[in-house]
């Protein structure tokens, strides 16, 4: 398995926002984790990308015992992951903001910086070609010059993938990636998803449009209550009973 | 690319009028207060490069500029070590008790950061003034060395320590920019912007944090150790959070996490509060109401206020001429203005 949780569970306080969630992630797909508000979709991700501390079970990533290790050893061996909202840095450009993404593969510290070292110049120079290269990737070529401040909100989200992007990352889980953007450009994101797979990074996502999810995804899971009441196909999930029970109220049965 | 000629322009003109400047004036107390004017610089750049550039606020930098002078003053006074020694033992000291506060401190974030900081700044003071066995307490230490000669250099006039403030500043300042312009700035200003998102994209935020934190207290034991020597005479007072305040208004004043704010923050906050010095105290019924407009109005000080304008500006040119180049010039020099 590339990544699997083994009954992963998060307690905050008395509640269980994950509660023994077993979920495996295949390699170069599409992967996606929908469930009403508040079914601890985003929390599930925190936990595999380290930024809670699970309460028991554990993350397996290519074989290796991940749970334990912080967020930037997590990021190190190449799990990337976006936030719903990207805080950047407005008053810089989109190629100033995404050229750090590429940090963590460099090795230049504080001495090199005030030495002017070789090591540094050839490691910015190496920063540099990488986000101009992820942002030709995610189209955004045009406004890498541009103000952070001035873009809009779907150049945003493709700057938000461009920075994850630049770390090298072998998976990538995108938190709510077309929240806020109009259909056309939910479309436009969805293709971007489909490029990187084809890239060979697998994708994983938590989204609430749905006509996008069953379009895109090839396999997902579906959380409620911070349990797992289904997982499968989206032909599978579109007519699991519980599923829609979950979404539409005790009362509905299809 | 005219443009970048301008700045190096003027960052030339104003190295040679601070080098030129003791032969302008021939009053010794404008050198006196140019000197000390200087030394601060270093501290607010320090301050700078913690509060401005990696966003953590701290309020105890008059205890590490206190740590600074004290550890010159004793060294030199009380265990009668050779300056220089002394002076680079000052900032060694500083640099470590701000990495074993930074352990702490650094565990907390924002408010709470600036509010436990400013405690471990207070404590500072308190410690100075009460243990009279080493510090001599409120009586303060007499009697401080001037710098000693350095081959054929001597530092013992007015003129030679200004030279020697100076070209420490220079020093400061080469270094700052080298590390703002630099992977290392950038993984500051990321923290600065988002710990959550930096640490995703692989970047230790705590060893980081630790780096500057070190980093600046030890231009503030720079900037400490530089004061003593030159005053002479220092009392439990410089570590007050009196002394805080001033350097974060210096900072404040100039621009948060600019490169020239320290400099034109501190030039000018001096300078008019010692042309404002017939009004004594009431001098800050003026600079209380200046200093919240101004936070309000322009946060990121006077430079931030100057380089806003100056984006604009040339956004509405390029808007009128469309040329692809000229956004990658500005870009260019955001990342000088960092």
């Amino acid at each position: 398995m590339f990544l699997e949780t083994k009954s992963l569970t998060k307690k905050f306080g008395g509640l269980f926002a994950v509660n023994s969630v077993d979920f495996s992630i295949e390699k170069g797909k599409i992967n996606a984790i929908i469930g009403p508000n508040g079914a601890g979709k985003s929390t599930f991700f925190n936990l595999i990308s380290g930024f809670h501390r699970p309460s028991s079970g554990a993350v397996i990533f290519k074989g290796k015992d991940i749970t334990t290790l912080p967020s930037n050893k997590i990021a190190e061996l190449g799990i990337a992951r976006t936030f719903q909202t990207t805080n950047l840095f407005e008053q810089s450009t989109v190629l100033d903001n995404v050229i750090v993404g590429h940090r963590l593969r460099t090795k230049s510290n504080l001495l090199d910086a005030v030495l002017r070292t070789k090591r540094l110049k050839s490691e910015e120079k190496k920063c540099r070609e990488k986000a101009i290269e992820v942002l030709d990737f995610v189209g955004l070529t045009h406004a890498a010059h541009k103000q952070a401040a001035g873009i809009s909100q779907e150049e945003k989200k493709r700057v938000a993938f461009a920075l994850a992007l630049a770390t090298n990352p072998e998976i990538v889980f995108l938190d709510e990636p077309a929240a806020g953007v109009n259909p056309d450009e939910t479309e436009g994101l969805a293709l971007l998803m489909e490029k990187m797979v084809q890239k060979g990074i697998t994708v994983c996502l938590i989204e609430h449009k749905m006509q996008m999810i069953m379009k895109l995804a090839d396999k997902i899971m579906v959380l409620n209550y911070g349990e797992k009441i289904a997982e499968g196909t989206p032909d599978e999930i579109k007519n699991n009973e519980t599923v829609i029970k979950a979404y539409l109220g005790g009362s509905a049965i299809a | 690319m005219a443009a970048i000629f301008k700045q190096r322009n003027i960052i030339t003109g104003l190295v040679l009028l601070s080098l030129v400047f003791p032969f302008i004036t021939q009053n010794e107390y404008y050198l006196h207060i140019m000197t000390l004017s200087f030394i601060w610089m270093i501290g607010v750049y320090g301050l700078n490069l913690l509060a401005g550039y990696t966003g953590y606020l701290s309020l105890a930098h008059a205890g590490f500029f206190a740590i600074g002078a004290y550890s010159l003053g004793i060294l030199t006074v009380k265990a009668q070590l050779n300056f220089w020694l002394a002076f680079i033992l000052a900032c060694l000291i500083t640099s470590f008790l701000g990495f074993l506060i930074g352990l702490i401190a650094l565990r907390t974030k924002e408010h709470f950061f600036a509010i436990y900081t400013l405690c471990v700044g207070y404590i500072i003071y308190l410690v100075i003034d009460k243990w009279e066995s080493l510090t001599e307490g409120v009586r303060g230490l007499i009697g401080i060395p001037a710098p000693s000669n350095i081959g054929p250099i001597s530092f013992q006039t007015a003129l030679s320590q200004y030279y020697l403030v100076l070209v420490i500043l220079l020093l400061v300042i080469l270094i700052v920019y080298r590390i703002v312009h630099s992977l290392t700035g950038r993984t500051y200003i990321a923290i600065r912007n988002s710990e959550d998102l930096a640490q995703t994209i692989g970047i230790s935020t705590m060893k980081n944090k630790l780096t500057v934190f070190v980093l600046s207290t030890f231009f503030a034991g720079l900037a400490g150790a530089l004061y003593a020597s030159f005053v002479r005479f220092i009392g439990p007072d410089i570590g007050s959070t009196a002394i805080t305040f001033d350097l974060l208004t210096y900072l404040l004043v100039g621009g948060l996490g600019t490169l020239s704010g320290p400099i034109i923050g501190t030039i000018l906050i001096v300078w008019v509060s010692q042309q404002l010095q017939f009004l004594q105290d009431y001098r800050m019924l003026i600079f209380g109401p200046v200093l919240t407009l101004l936070i309000i109005f322009y946060p990121r000080g006077i430079v931030g206020a100057f380089t806003g304008w100056k984006h604009k500006y040339e956004d509405k040119r390029s808007k009128n001429k469309d040329i692809p180049n000229d956004s990658l010039v500005k870009s260019k020099k955001q990342v000088k203005e960092g």
